[in-house]
C-alpha cells in the first residue's frame, strides 16, 4: 500500500508538468490578446504593454522564463488585475471557494446518500420515484437558473437571507450558494447511491449475509452501503476538485470572493499567468483528491486491499 | 421489508433532526447579524454602489476601464475634477491662464495636501505624467496625453526627448502643447493626468497602491480591496474641501451579472447598481420607476466597413447599406432601453462643437430610404436574384446578436445577403484591429467630452482604430486644419465639415447613440444625469 501511494506521488510530478506544458500553449495558440479589445492601443504602446510582461519575446524563451519562475514559487503577475500578483489572487480567493465547496460536498455526500439508499431499499415505490424525480430535476435545473431563483426567493421575497454578498464572511452570506452549490450533487449523488445500492442488494454476498440470518439493518449498514459506495467514492475525487475551486455562476450570482469566476474571465481576458495559475490549481487538486479517492477504495474494496 | 424502511427510516430522521438544528441556528445567527449592521448604518453614511466590473488597478496609470475610473475619481483630485453634473470644475489647480496661441498652459495648484498631510506639488503633476510617459511602466492609455509637447518622443523611447511640463515653483505649472487643444482641459479631469505621491511610489514601488500604503489627494482613501467582491473607500479627512464632503464611507460591490446587482438594489443592500438587466426594462419602468435612470451618454454604437475591400469601394453602395437600416425599428422595438436612432458619427451635445453633421437622408421615411437604397444597389449591380454577398461580424453579447438579425433582415430587402459571423470579444478586435473582416459592429465612448475624440477615428493617420481604413484627403485635411486652429468657433465649424464628409461616404454607418442606465435610490441627493456619466460621491448625500 505504501509502496502503491509513493508511486503513485511520483507519477503525479510529470503529470502536472505535462498540464502545465499544454495549458501554456493552448491559451497561446488561442487567436487574440489580452491587449485587443473595443479601443485598440495605439502600436508604440501595445509594444511597451508587451515588452513590460515579456509577452514580446519568442514564444518558447516565455515558456522557459515561465516554467523557470513557476520553479521558485512566482506565479507571475496578473496582467488585467494588476495590483494583485496571481499568487495573492489565488490565495485570496481559494479559501472561500474551498470553504464553500467543502461544505457543500460534505452535506451532499450525506444527503445524497441517505436518499439514494432510502429509494434503493424502497426500490420502485412511490417513495423511490419521487426522490428520483426530485433528483433528477435536481441535475437538469441548470445552477444560474437554480442560484438566481434562491436568491429571488429566500433574498427579495421572503427576506429572510441576503441576495448576495459576502459581508466579513459570515454565515448568512454563506448558506445560498452553499445550497446552490450542492443541490445537483444532492441529486446526482443520490442517483449514483440508487444504482448501485440496488445492484449490491441482488448480489450474492447480501444474500449470504441475509441467509445467515443477519438483521437487515446490518445488512445494508455492515455490507451493503460498504460496496454501494464504490462509485460515489470515485465520482467524489473529481466533483470535490470541480466544486472546491469555485463555480463561476454561482460566485458571480452571489459575490462570493472566490476562485471560480477567473477560469472563466481569465480565459476570456487572455490573462494569460491568472489562466495558468487556476488551471494549476485545478490540476493539483484533481491529483491529489484522485490519489485519495484510491486510497479509500483500497480500505473500502476488499479486493484491492492486498495491493 | 419492515426493518429496511425502519433503517432507512431512521437515517433520514437523523439527518433531519441535526438539519433542523443547522436551519434554526442559521436563522438566528442570520438575525442577529442584520440587526448589527442596521444599527452601523444609522451611525454613519454609507453609499453602496453595485459596480458593474471588477477594478482593474487603484493605481491610475493602469486603468482604462470606466468601472475602475469610477473609483479613482472619488480618490484622485486632477487639475481639473468632475463637477456634480459631469463637467470639468477646477480640481487641484484653483486657477490656470492659456497663452495666446492656445498652446501654453499655466496652472496655479490649490495649497492643498496628500492624505498623510504631505503638501501636493506642481512637482508631483509632472511627476505622474512622465511616470506614465515612461515606456517601462507600459500604461495602456499613455497616449491620452501626447497633446503634451515631448509626451510622444518620451513614451516611444525617444534619445533626448523631454516632457514640456516645468514647475515654475512649488504651486505653479506650466504645460506647452504641441497644438492648441481646446479639450486640453477637460482631458485634465481624466485619471492619466492625475499627481502621484512621489514620496509613496519612490519608497513602495509598484506597491504604492496597496490598502495599507496608498496616499491619495481626492475625497476619499482606499481601506480594502476584496478582489471580486468590494473596494471600500473612507473620507480622507486631508481632503481641502472634506468639510462639505457628506458621505462617510463608499462601498464599490462588483457584480458582473446585472440580474444579481438588481436584486440586490431591490432587496435594499444597494443604494445605486450602475448597470440594469435591460431585458428586464418594462418591469423596471412599471415598478421602479422612481430608481430608474436612463440618460444620454457619449458613445456611438456603429457598423466598420472595410473600405478598401473591393466590394465596398463604392460609397453607394455603403449609403445604400446604412440606408436601410431602420434605426428606429432597432431602438424602440429591438432595444428598447431608450436608446437614440443615430444619424450622425458625434452624438449630439458634445463638447466643443455645433449640432452633428447629419447625413443628407435623415429625415427621408424608411419607405422612402429602403427605395432610394434599392435605387443605389441596382445601379451598381446588385438585386434580389444577384445579391451582394459579406460577413457581418460582432462580438458575443445578446444584444450585438439581435441587431445584426434585424439588420441582416433589412439588408435582404435591398439585395444583400449578409453572413452573420460572431467571435468573443479578443478574437474580434484582434481582426479589427488588422482588417480582417468586411463589416463588423463596434462602438466608441469618448475618453473626453470633444468632437475630435470621436471623429479621429476617421483620420488616416489614426492607423488601426480606423477600422474601416477611411482615407479620404479632404477629411484628412479638415482634421488637421482643426487641430492648429485655436479658435473654438471656427475649429468646431471645421470638424463639422470633415464629418459632413464622412457622413456622405459612410466608412461608419452610426446605428444608435448610447444611453447610461442605472438604478438610483431616491434617497440619493444630489444626482445628477450627465452625458459624461461620471457622478463623483463627493457630490452626493444620502438623506434620512
Amino acid at each position: 500500500m505504501l509502496s502503491y501511494a509513493i508511486r503513485r506521488l511520483l507519477i503525479a510530478i510529470p503529470t502536472l508538468f505535462v498540464v502545465i506544458t499544454v495549458a501554456f500553449f493552448m491559451m497561446r495558440i488561442a487567436p487574440g490578446g489580452p491587449f485587443d479589445q473595443e479601443r485598440a492601443l495605439p502600436p508604440e504602446i501595445e509594444k511597451n504593454i508587451k515588452a513590460a510582461y515579456d509577452l514580446d519575446k519568442p514564444l518558447i524563451e516565455q515558456y522557459a522564463i515561465y516554467v523557470g519562475k513557476l520553479f521558485q514559487g512566482d506565479f507571475g503577475p496578473s496582467i488585467k488585475i494588476r495590483d494583485f500578483s496571481v499568487a495573492e489572487l489565488i490565495m485570496a480567493g481559494a479559501p472561500a471557494s474551498m470553504q464553500l465547496g467543502l461544505t457543500a460536498i460534505a452535506i451532499a455526500l450525506v444527503f445524497g446518500v441517505a436518499l439514494g439508499t432510502y429509494a434503493a431499499i424502497r426500490q420502485n415505490s412511490a417513495i423511490d420515484f419521487v426522490v428520483m424525480g426530485v433528483a433528477m430535476i435536481g441535475i437538469a435545473i441548470p445552477n444560474f437558473v437554480m442560484a438566481p431563483l434562491l436568491s429571488l426567493v429566500f433574498g427579495l421575497y421572503l427576506s429572510i437571507l441576503p441576495t448576495a454578498g459576502w459581508g466579513d464572511g459570515e454565515l448568512q452570506y454563506k448558506i445560498l450558494p452553499i445550497i446552490a452549490l450542492a443541490l445537483p450533487q444532492i441529486a446526482y449523488i443520490a442517483r449514483l447511491t440508487r444504482g448501485s445500492m440496488v445492484e449490491v442488494m441482488n448480489s450474492n454476498y447480501i444474500r449470504t449475509a441475509r441467509a445467515k440470518g443477519l438483521r437487515e439493518t446490518l445488512v445494508v449498514n455492515r455490507h451493503a452501503i460498504r460496496g454501494a459506495l464504490l462509485p460515489v467514492v470515485s465520482y467524489l475525487g473529481p466533483a470535490t476538485a470541480a466544486v472546491m475551486t469555485g463555480s463561476v455562476v454561482i460566485e458571480s450570482i452571489f459575490g462570493v470572493p472566490g476562485i471560480g469566476t477567473y477560469f472563466v474571465k481569465a480565459a476570456l481576458n487572455r490573462d494569460y499567468p491568472l489562466v495558468m495559475g487556476v488551471v494549476i490549481v485545478f490540476a493539483v487538486m484533481i491529483i491529489l483528491l484522485n490519489f485519495l479517492v484510491d486510497m479509500i477504495y483500497g480500505l473500502l474494496d476488499p479486493k484491492l486491499k492486498s495491493r | 421489508m419492515s426493518d429496511n424502511a425502519m433503517t432507512a427510516k431512521g437515517l433520514v430522521n437523523g439527518l433531519l433532526k441535526s438539519s433542523r438544528a443547522f436551519v434554526l441556528g442559521t436563522a438566528l445567527i442570520a438575525g442577529s447579524m442584520t440587526m448589527l449592521s442596521t444599527s452601523q448604518a444609522q451611525a454613519e453614511k454609507i453609499l453602496r454602489i453595485g459596480n458593474d466590473g471588477e477594478p482593474q488597478s487603484m493605481d491610475p496609470h493602469f486603468i482604462s476601464t470606466i468601472q475602475t475610473s469610477r473609483i479613482s475619481d472619488d480618490m484622485s483630485l486632477g487639475l481639473l475634477t468632475y463637477g456634480p453634473d459631469g463637467q470639468p470644475v477646477p480640481g487641484a489647480a484653483e486657477s490656470w491662464t492659456v497663452s495666446e496661441d492656445g498652446m501654453t498652459y499655466t496652472f496655479k495648484i490649490r495649497d492643498h495636501n496628500w492624505s498623510d498631510g504631505t503638501p501636493v506639488t506642481a512637482q508631483d503633476f509632472i511627476a505622474g505624467w512622465e511616470r506614465l510617459l515612461d515606456p517601462a511602466l507600459g500604461a495602456e492609455y499613455a497616449s491620452l496625453l501626447y497633446i503634451i509637447e515631448g509626451a510622444e518622443e518620451v513614451n516611444t523611447g525617444k534619445d533626448g526627448a523631454k516632457l514640456a511640463a516645468k514647475a515654475i515653483d512649488v504651486h505653479t505649472l506650466e504645460v506647452k502643447l504641441t497644438a492648441p487643444a481646446p479639450y486640453f482641459l477637460a482631458q485634465l479631469t481624466h485619471q492619466t493626468a492625475f499627481a502621484i505621491p512621489r514620496h509613496v511610489v519612490e519608497k513602495y514601488g509598484r506597491d504604492w497602491v496597496k490598502p495599507e500604503n496608498i496616499v491619495v489627494n481626492g475625497a476619499y482613501k482606499l481601506v480594502e480591496w476584496v478582489p471580486n467582491v468590494h473596494t471600500k473607500l473612507v473620507k480622507n479627512d486631508e481632503f481641502y474641501d472634506a468639510e462639505n464632503v457628506k458621505i462617510d464611507e463608499v462601498i464599490y460591490y462588483t457584480y458582473e451579472d446585472r440580474t444579481a446587482m438588481q436584486n440586490r438594489f431591490r432587496a435594499d443592500e444597494l443604494d445605486v447598481a450602475r448597470d440594469i438587466a435591460s431585458e428586464q426594462i418594462s418591469w423596471l419602468r412599471d415598478n421602479l420607476s422612481d430608481s430608474l435612470r436612463i440618460a444620454p451618454y457619449a458613445g456611438i454604437y456603429y457598423y466598420a466597413i472595410r473600405t478598401d475591400k473591393e466590394k465596398f469601394q463604392d460609397p453607394n453602395v455603403r449609403k445604400a447599406l446604412s440606408l436601410a437600416i431602420n434605426r428606429e425599428a432597432i431602438t424602440d422595438a429591438v432595444l428598447k432601453t431608450g436608446e437614440l436612432p443615430a444619424y450622425s458619427f458625434v452624438p449630439p451635445g458634445t463638447g466643443n462643437y455645433t449640432e452633428p453633421a447629419y447625413v443628407s437622408w435623415k429625415d427621408l421615411s424608411y419607405g422612402e430610404k429602403v427605395a432610394e437604397a434599392k435605387k443605389l444597389m441596382e445601379a451598381a449591380g446588385y438585386t434580389a436574384e444577384n445579391p451582394l454577398k459579406f460577413t457581418l461580424r460582432y462580438n458575443t453579447s445578446e444584444n450585438h446578436k439581435r441587431i445584426a438579425i434585424a439588420v441582416q433582415n433589412m439588408w435582404k430587402q435591398i439585395g444583400v445577403d449578409a453572413e452573420l459571423f460572431n467571435t468573443e470579444g479578443k478574437i474580434h478586435y484582434a481582426d479589427l484591429k488588422v482588417g480582417d473582416f468586411e463589416v463588423a459592429r463596434a462602438g466608441w465612448i469618448a475618453d473626453y467630452n470633444d468632437a475630435q475624440n470621436f471623429l479621429f477615428l476617421g483620420e488616416e493617420r489614426t492607423g488601426p482604430l480606423n477600422y474601416a481604413a477611411f482615407d479620404n484627403p479632404r477629411y484628412n485635411e479638415l482634421m488637421l486644419a482643426a487641430e492648429n486652429e485655436g479658435d473654438l468657433k471656427k475649429r468646431a465649424e471645421l470638424m463639422h465639415s470633415a464629418e459632413a464628409i464622412m457622413m456622405e461616404a459612410q466608412p461608419y454607418i452610426p446605428i444608435y447613440y448610447y444611453v447610461s442606465k442605472q438604478l438610483v435610490s431616491p434617497k440619493i441627493t444630489g444626482w445628477i444625469d450627465n452625458a459624461p456619466d461620471r457622478h463623483l460621491t463627493r457630490w452626493l448625500d444620502i438623506a434620512k
